[in-house]
């Protein structure tokens, strides 16, 4: 899994590219901090364009995502959801916390 | 064309398998013609049953996962078996949001499985191991071979 970065003004947007599974959520997680703890941002973008595969375990990254951006008085929102991981995500009725477009 | 067919495999539970145990199934469950979103379905239930296997049946040491996966006419049925933890309250373990896993996780592995797949069972003594049977029916397509 792959993870592009592009800020602008407040808002970081996150390229993501790849499968999003335990295996990958593991680096990702880590990558996702580290990069909103450096661009502060107001709006975090997550892009799915690229999501191949998205099980249970891209949930917990899009919720740790959404309090981390929280705490900074932000918040986090999903964009262009490939079909696979737009089940998933509805499965899990995500979207009463998170915003999905 | 089989309409009775069958794979067995076993592999570690390293996380870099998921992919691996995903694409196996995958594989084996093309001769069934499904659609591209009954392929998601099937890869998608057999991560979490592999996932689940790796994260909370073997938390401290890497153990033996075995898959098996059948074809009886239209049905795939899919066997994931680990001899790890185990799972005292199975019922309660279905729920969603129900985790063990900290933060990392959700609680919604089973939840998927089940909206997944037509049928899932899970058998399961603590300190024995747990085996989840998942089946799913393929719809013949028309103009199918
Ligand atoms: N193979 C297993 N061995 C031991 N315990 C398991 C196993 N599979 C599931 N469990 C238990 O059942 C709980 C629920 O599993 P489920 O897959 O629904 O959620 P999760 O794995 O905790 O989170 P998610 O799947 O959303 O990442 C787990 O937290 C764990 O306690
Ligand atoms: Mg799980």
């Amino acid at each position: 899994m792959e993870l592009k970065a592009k800020a602008d003004h407040r808002t970081l947007t996150l390229q993501l590219r790849g499968e999003l599974d335990h295996h990958a959520a593991k680096r990702l997680v880590r990558e996702i901090d580290l990069v909103v703890e450096r661009e502060v941002p107001q709006q975090l973008v997550l892009d799915f364009s690229a999501v191949s595969f998205m099980d249970s375990s891209g949930i917990a990254v899009v919720m740790r995502a959404q309090r981390r951006m929280q705490e900074l008085g932000g918040s986090a929102t999903v964009i262009e959801v490939p079909p696979q991981a737009r089940r998933v995500l509805h499965t899990a009725g995500i979207d009463r916390w998170v915003k999905i477009k | 064309m089989e309409r009775e067919n069958y794979i067995a495999l076993q592999f570690p539970s390293c996380s870099v398998n998921e992919g691996f145990a995903r694409i196996a199934v995958a594989g084996f469950a093309a001769q069934l013609d499904p659609t591209l979103e009954e392929l998601g379905d099937i890869k998608t239930a057999v991560s979490e049953a592999v996932t689940n296997a790796i994260v909370h049946a073997y938390p401290e040491e890497i153990g033996r996962i075995s898959i098996k996966a059948k074809r009886s006419g239209d049905v795939l049925e899919i066997k994931i078996q680990d001899w790890g933890q185990g799972i005292a309250d199975i019922a309660q373990a279905k729920q969603p949001l129900f985790t063990t896993g900290g933060e990392e996780r959700s609680g919604m592995g089973f939840t998927i499985m089940e909206s997944f797949m037509d049928e899932m069972r899970v058998r399961s003594r603590p300190g024995k191991g747990t085996t989840v049977v998942l089946r799913k029916r393929i719809m013949p397509r028309m103009g199918k071979k």
